[in-house]
């Protein structure tokens, strides 16, 4: 390189700057060029989204499972995971056997726990959702129920099985009441406040339209409602699920609630264990379901 | 004159929690048959109010209003509305918000095929045919608000009420809607009132301009009579000295006689 031999250090230094810059510059290029034309869709699959929505979820229950072990490596009473796997296993091994009314398989129990939720709840929403709407249409109604909703809505669910008992005498019809006047409360109200909540424009088209009060019901409050509605419903099934374990415990008879009690009474722990989990997977399943259907149901209401 | 909408001393009070407010007073106004009004007003001075008093959605306190010599006592379909948001129902498609109003209108008297074509020409006629199976989150604003004056048209209202149908579109597609709508109003001959802010397009549309005056108690400071020849274009109007003429009446009308509105109201 002839031409280096003029140069000055302070030269020379800058020129390799410039060709550090450069060489930068080319790096850079090296690298974004691969990327630049964009890249055509792929259909290839995403694996590593995939891994970050569900190691961590396996983390967490990998770790519930770990400390449970450990705290009862060394326990007589408290049963280790191995052991409720194991148990688990037997269990689900045959779900639906039947020798009698206190000994059946655990599918039976979920099945009957299901029915007697599915028939309280639907009665709930029944009564519930047409109540919702014409104490949402009305005022005077709306002030006449208010007080009575606020101050029924937070009892427990328990107070009122003894209710369900005296007005029935019987512990099934005890239990479905139980979940009826439990379950309605959050259909009331969320279908009033849809109801209350319906923009009044749309009211507006329906007076400048002059709609009958049949099309306004079907084409313009029941759809504005339907989203309002069916969180009251979502929250309905949860609390449906939840009073049902307690109100079955107290009057028997086949169901996931009695069931417990029957293991405890059987100082059985691994099945009061698996209980409380299949208790957890089929509310999550239930709440599953609804968000679904709501999901359905709802528009997209972007202006 | 072939008054079509008469306003006798209207008054408007509305009663608020913090008492009386008097919106409206000695309201008079004659609207003709196949006339384009604008009211046009600094916000806050009634002209919404005013319109819903024609559209019946509101009762006037005292005075009358009359439609083709019939008191309005109630909002009917042969006063069609266009709101300021559009107000088309999320859930049902474009096809099914104008039919909504079509079946209302001539459900009765027509056959289920006849009230489609009449659908389908309403959007026809807004150019709106291509998007009549969607629903309106997914059109632009400017198209939804197409929609919204197609389900007014569609009824074959008597009179077209809108209510600042263009406020809330961007400049070049208020142009365009504009253009469309002068042009859909000379092929249907309808009467027109319209509530806008914008004093161009008060000029290039009416045929009359209502000016109000600031509220509380507004009422009508003047009445502009805009004798362009239709029909309108606003390129060759934009260097028109009768043009330039009415919209420095309005504007002086408004800034200069009524201005600082917000002054007075705070």
């Amino acid at each position: 390189m002839v031409s280096a031999v003029f140069h000055t250090p302070l030269q020379a230094s800058m020129d390799a700057k410039a060709d550090a810059a450069a060489n930068l510059k080319a790096a850079k290029a090296a690298v974004a060029e691969p990327l630049k034309p964009v890249p055509p869709p792929r259909p290839g699959f995403d694996w590593n989204g995939l891994l970050l929505k569900v190691l961590p979820p396996l983390i967490g229950v990998a770790l519930l499972i770990g400390i449970w072990a450990l705290l009862t490596m060394k326990s007589e009473t408290f049963p280790t995971p191995l052991a409720t796997f194991d148990a688990a296993v037997k269990l689900f091994a045959d779900p639906f056997y039947s020798k009698g009314p206190n000994d059946q398989g655990i599918g039976w129990n979920i099945l009957f726990s299901l029915e007697r939720v599915a028939v309280g709840f639907g009665m709930a929403a029944v009564v519930g959702i047409p109540m919702g709407f014409m104490i949402g249409r009305f005022e005077v109604l709306n002030r006449m129920v208010s007080p009575l909703i606020s101050l029924l809505r937070p009892v427990s669910p328990l107070a009122w099985l003894p209710i369900g008992l005296l007005v029935f005498k019987a512990a099934n019809p005890a239990a479905i009441w139980t979940i009826f006047i439990c379950s309605i409360w959050p259909m009331i109200i969320n279908t009033a406040v849809g109801v209350q909540r319906v923009p009044a424009d749309y009211l507006n088209v329906a007076k400048v339209l002059n709609l009958s009060e049949w099309k306004v019901i079907t084409k313009i409050l029941f759809p504005a409602v339907l989203p309002y509605m069916l969180t009251g419903v979502r929250l309905s099934v949860g609390t449906a699920w939840l009073v049902i374990v307690a109100a079955e415990m107290l009057t028997g008879g086949v169901g996931i609630g009695f069931w417990v009690w029957d293991e405890w009474n059987n100082l059985n722990v691994k099945h009061i264990l698996i209980a409380i989990v299949v208790i957890g997977v089929v509310g999550l399943l239930l709440e599953a379901l609804l968000i679904s259907i709501a999901k359905r149901f709802s528009y997209d209401e972007h202006h | 004159m072939n008054s079509f909408i008469q306003v006798q001393n209207a008054e408007m009070v509305f009663s608020t929690r913090k008492g009386r407010f008097h919106a409206l007073r000695e309201i008079d106004l004659d609207v003709a048959k196949g006339e384009f009004v604008t009211l046009i007003g600094h916000s806050g001075c009634g002209k919404s109010t005013l319109l819903n008093l024609i559209a019946g959605l509101l009762l006037p306190t005292s005075g009358v209003l009359l439609c083709d010599n019939r008191e309005i006592a109630a909002p009917g379909p042969e006063r069609a509305v266009v709101f300021q948001n559009h107000s088309l129902l999320p859930w049902l498609t474009c096809f099914e918000n104008v039919h909504l109003a079509v079946e209302r209108v001539f459900g009765a008297k027509e056959s289920r095929t006849a009230l489609k074509q009449r659908t389908d020409a309403a959007l026809e006629l807004v150019g709106m045919a291509h998007a009549s199976a969607k629903r309106p989150h997914e059109i632009s604003g400017g198209m939804k608000q197409r929609v919204g004056i197609a389900r007014a048209l569609a009824m074959e209202p008597k009179v077209l009420l809108m209510d600042e149908p263009f406020g809330a579109l961007d400049a070049l597609t208020r142009a365009h809607l504009q253009d469309e709508l002068l042009k859909i109003v000379a092929r249907t001959h309808s009467t027109v009132v319209m509530v806008t802010h914008d004093v161009d397009e008060a000029v290039l549309l009416s045929d009359r301009i209502v000016m109000m005056t600031n509220g509380p108690a507004a009422t009508i400071g003047e009445i502009l009579s805009v004798e362009l020849p239709r029909p309108r274009h606003r390129v060759e109007l934009a260097e028109d000295s009768r043009y330039v003429h009415y919209r420095k009446e309005v504007l002086d009308f408004l800034y200069t006689r009524h201005g600082h509105v917000e002054s007075q109201a705070a």
